[in-house]
């Protein structure tokens, strides 16, 4: 009885009314253009309809009693109230988590200590509120690729304001950011690799409590992906330098949203980040001059060993157990690239001592593979001068015979 | 008294022929003779299929001595046949290159025997004894590819497998028996390795002794128009000694396939590849041995569904068909007065190695 009724409330609620859908997709320009973006809306799939956030009365056909104020109806919704409208049920815990119970609610409070938040508080409608991101009538979930604040289209999303140099202008904020975050190593991870976790605008600067990070708190941001570097860092004689000097952190030597691959190039060369503080033959500048030299002999060692290690294989020997010894001293280039950031030559010295054992060893296997690779050529010529010694034999034997031989006749069942 | 003395004189191998009557097998091997005609270099291809057989069987043997059949242990010990053992490496390459070599020799054989028209009665039983021995070749190699434990052979063994299960009715306990479970797995690797080194080889030696016992029964075929040419000149088609005339050369012709196949064991050794991972994707571009390849590349183009029949069932049907039309070549292939319609056979077989030929290489190249 109880899925009985069940089921016909459920069809009733299907065929429930919508005078706000019924009519305005009937009218023409931007009074019917909601209807067509709200089908592929989440909140339509959830059962939500125009008057939960318009107010007013969808059951009736009579626009003065479907669009009257005494029934809620709210009409089009200011900017200034949009952030409201949504926490009415974004904020409410037991509403939000019927839905989705890892959902967060906290949005609103976030949105408040955020400078659009607290811009639009003081009554300034050009800064970002909800709509702006997630877009209005068609919102789509978060995870969906099609919705503006989904991690591989956030950063244009976010550039449609931040790249506009008149809007920028009178907030004295930059407008190159989007161009700079796309020649950076971030972006090529999250666009051309597909990578959902490299960081975009809002993983550095947050997204609903969207904030600039201070000049302190920039390795704390770096750091909440580049964990060891932070570590590194902050015991590093650099840290209390850069901080009498307030510079930000990585960022002195990295840049902020156009951060290139970290090559040794930044050590030692003609583009060094070191040689803008610190004299060549300086401590500082041989310290740098240091952990470059031994972190490119070593990716050199590394490299001589694939070399000869990818011949090997191609000659087809059986090479995989040095092979994945490599990755080994692959992994302790990471730890000296890694352990550049204690800005101490000693720190960069064993992991990079212990890869160099490591090449040297897959070195001489690949060495021993090549002279086996050799050998067993050599045995090959060898055992084919035989076979063609033993088939010229065969031959002139069987020549020695049949020169002497008369044909046979057929026997009886052949044929 | 008289017969001890004669013994003596002749020692131990005297004593021996004696006792096993080699002297009528050296009788019989004397008068024994083969056709030598423009055609006779395709009646080596069987004995040079024979020669890579024993090939396997003595390098299965020595991997045997080392090789272990579970999932845990299966690759590592391929591993340790190729890097530690003195010349395993070379033994495992020539095993495999010797198992695809003498399944290319055997359809050139089949084809020989096609196109030269060697089915004839009263060779049908032949016939049939050769296609099983065939069908035995292509066992072992489905069940040795998944031997190293490797991403390929998994996947591979895999696919097959899956294929067998989509046949109706007997498709999912077949598919089942052969993986010894519902997915492919340890059971499968250790019923796979029982197939390839005890119930094939027993198989195929019975069969094999069948094969060559109606060889000799029945000596070997000459061509029709070879037999044609010679009635017309009124003289009969010359016959050389199997002993020692046809034996060295097919000797010479086992020797050329040795060098082939040490130039192939020593220059392409046999890749091992990455250990297998059940829960890995599959890799990109997998696909079986070339012997297979025709028939998964058709299975490729098929579309999901033909009409009401799902189109892998639908293929899997079509190449049953095609098998048992192809294993009845020596019933169709005569009319009722007994004579070979060679135009229809030479066709079939003409279509039969195209398709072969072309859908194997787009299988692999594309």
């Amino acid at each position: 009885m109880k899925l009985k009724l069940a089921m016909l409330a459920c069809a009733a609620a299907l065929w429930a009314k919508d005078s706000c859908l019924e009519c305005h997709s009937e009218l023409d320009g931007s009074l019917a253009a909601p209807t067509q973006a709200f089908k592929d809306d989440v909140h339509k799939g959830l059962g939500f309809s125009c008057v939960h956030c318009h107010g007013g009365d969808s059951s009736t056909d009579d626009p003065e009693r479907s669009m009257s104020r005494a029934r809620g109806f709210r009409g089009k919704i200011a900017r200034t109230a949009v952030p409201e409208l949504c926490a009415h049920c974004h904020s409410d815990a037991a509403l939000i988590h019927k839905y989705n119970p890892k959902q967060r609610v906290d949005q609103m409070a976030q949105y408040k200590t955020s400078v659009h938040g607290q811009r639009l508080a003081k009554g300034d409608v050009n800064v970002a509120n909800c709509v702006d991101c997630h877009s209005v009538h068609n919102i789509r979930a978060v995870r969906s690729p099609l919705s503006p604040v989904h991690p591989l289209r956030l950063p244009d999303t976010c550039s449609t304001c931040h790249s506009d140099a008149n809007r920028m202008a009178k907030y004295g904020i930059p407008s190159n950011q989007h161009a700079e975050y796309r020649s950076s190593v971030h972006w090529e991870a999250l666009e051309k690799r597909g990578d959902l976790s490299a960081p975009s605008c809002a993983s550095c600067h947050g997204n609903h409590g969207a904030t600039p990070p201070e000049v302190t708190s920039v390795a704390a941001v770096c750091g909440t992906c580049h964990v060891l570097m932070e570590n590194l860092y902050k015991e590093s004689p650099h840290e209390p330098v850069f901080a009498a000097m307030e510079k930000g952190g990585c960022v002195v030597c990295h840049g902020n949203h156009a951060v290139e691959h970290p090559t040794t190039d930044l050590l030692v060369g003609k583009s060094s980040v070191c040689a803008d503080c610190h004299e060549a033959d300086s401590a500082g500048g041989k310290v740098a001059e240091e952990m470059g030299r031994s972190i490119l002999e070593l990716r050199a060692a590394l490299d001589r060993s694939d070399e000869i290690l990818g011949r090997a294989r191609r000659s087809g020997m059986e090479v995989s157990e040095p092979l994945l010894r490599q990755m080994e001293g692959r992994e302790n280039l990471v730890k000296a690239r890694v352990a550049v950031h204690a800005f101490d030559a000693a720190a960069v010295r064993q992991p990079v001592q212990d890869g160099l054992a490591i090449a040297a060893e897959t070195h001489n296997a690949g060495e021993e593979a090549m002279r086996e690779r050799d050998y067993r050529r050599m045995g090959l010529g060898l055992s084919l001068i035989a076979i063609a010694a033993t088939m010229i034999g065969l031959w002139l034997a069987i020549r020695s015979i049949e020169g002497r031989e008369k044909p046979i006749a057929s026997p009886d069942g052949g044929g | 008294m008289l017969a001890a003395r004669e013994n003596e004189k002749r020692g131990p191998l005297g004593w021996l022929e004696d006792r096993l009557g080699l002297e009528s097998v050296r009788e019989f091997i004397a008068h024994k003779s083969v056709p030598k005609h423009s055609a006779t270099m395709w009646y080596y291809f069987g004995g040079i299929t024979l020669f890579l057989f024993v090939i396997q069987v003595l390098t299965g043997i020595l991997l045997l001595l080392y090789y272990r059949p579970t999932t845990a242990e299966a690759y590592e010990s391929v591993q340790f046949i190729v890097t530690q053992v003195k010349f395993g490496w070379l033994i495992r390459s020539i095993h495999s290159w010797s198992a695809n070599l003498m399944i290319l020799t055997a359809f050139i054989h089949m084809f020989s025997v096609v196109f030269l028209h060697a089915y004839r009665k009263p060779r049908e039983a032949t016939w049939l004894s050769g296609i099983a021995l065939l069908g035995l070749a292509l066992g072992f190699g489905f069940s040795g590819y998944l031997l190293p434990w490797n991403t390929v052979s998994y996947f591979a063994t895999k696919v097959g497998t899956d294929m067998a299960a989509s046949l109706p009715v007997i498709g999912p306990p077949v598919a089942r028996f052969l993986r010894g479970g519902d997915e492919v797995g340890g059971a499968t690797l250790t019923r796979f390795f029982g197939f390839h080194v005890a119930v094939l080889p027993g198989i195929t030696t019975v069969m094999l002794l069948v094969h060559l016992a109606l060889v000799q029964r029945w000596n070997i075929s000459v061509p029709p128009w070879v037999e044609r040419q010679f009635r017309d000149r009124g003289r009969e088609v010359p016959r050389m000694p199997f002993a020692p005339n046809f034996f060295l050369r097919e000797l010479m012709a086992w020797y050329a396939a040795l060098a082939g196949l040490g130039i192939l064991a020593a220059l392409f050794p046999w890749e091992l590849g990455d250990k297998a991972d059940p829960f890995a994707p599959a890799p990109a571009g997998i696909h079986p041995e070339w012997y297979f390849l025709a028939p998964f590349y058709t299975l490729k183009l098929i579309p999901s569904n033909v009409w009401f029949i799902e189109g892998e069932l639908l293929g899997l049907i079509g190449f049953g068909l095609l098998a048992v039309w192809w294993v009845c070549l020596p019933f169709w292939a005569t009319d009722r007065a007994g004579q070979v319609k060679t135009r229809l056979v030479t066709g079939a077989g003409v279509f039969l190695l195209s398709y072969l030929a072309i859908f194997s290489a787009l299988g692999y190249w594309q």
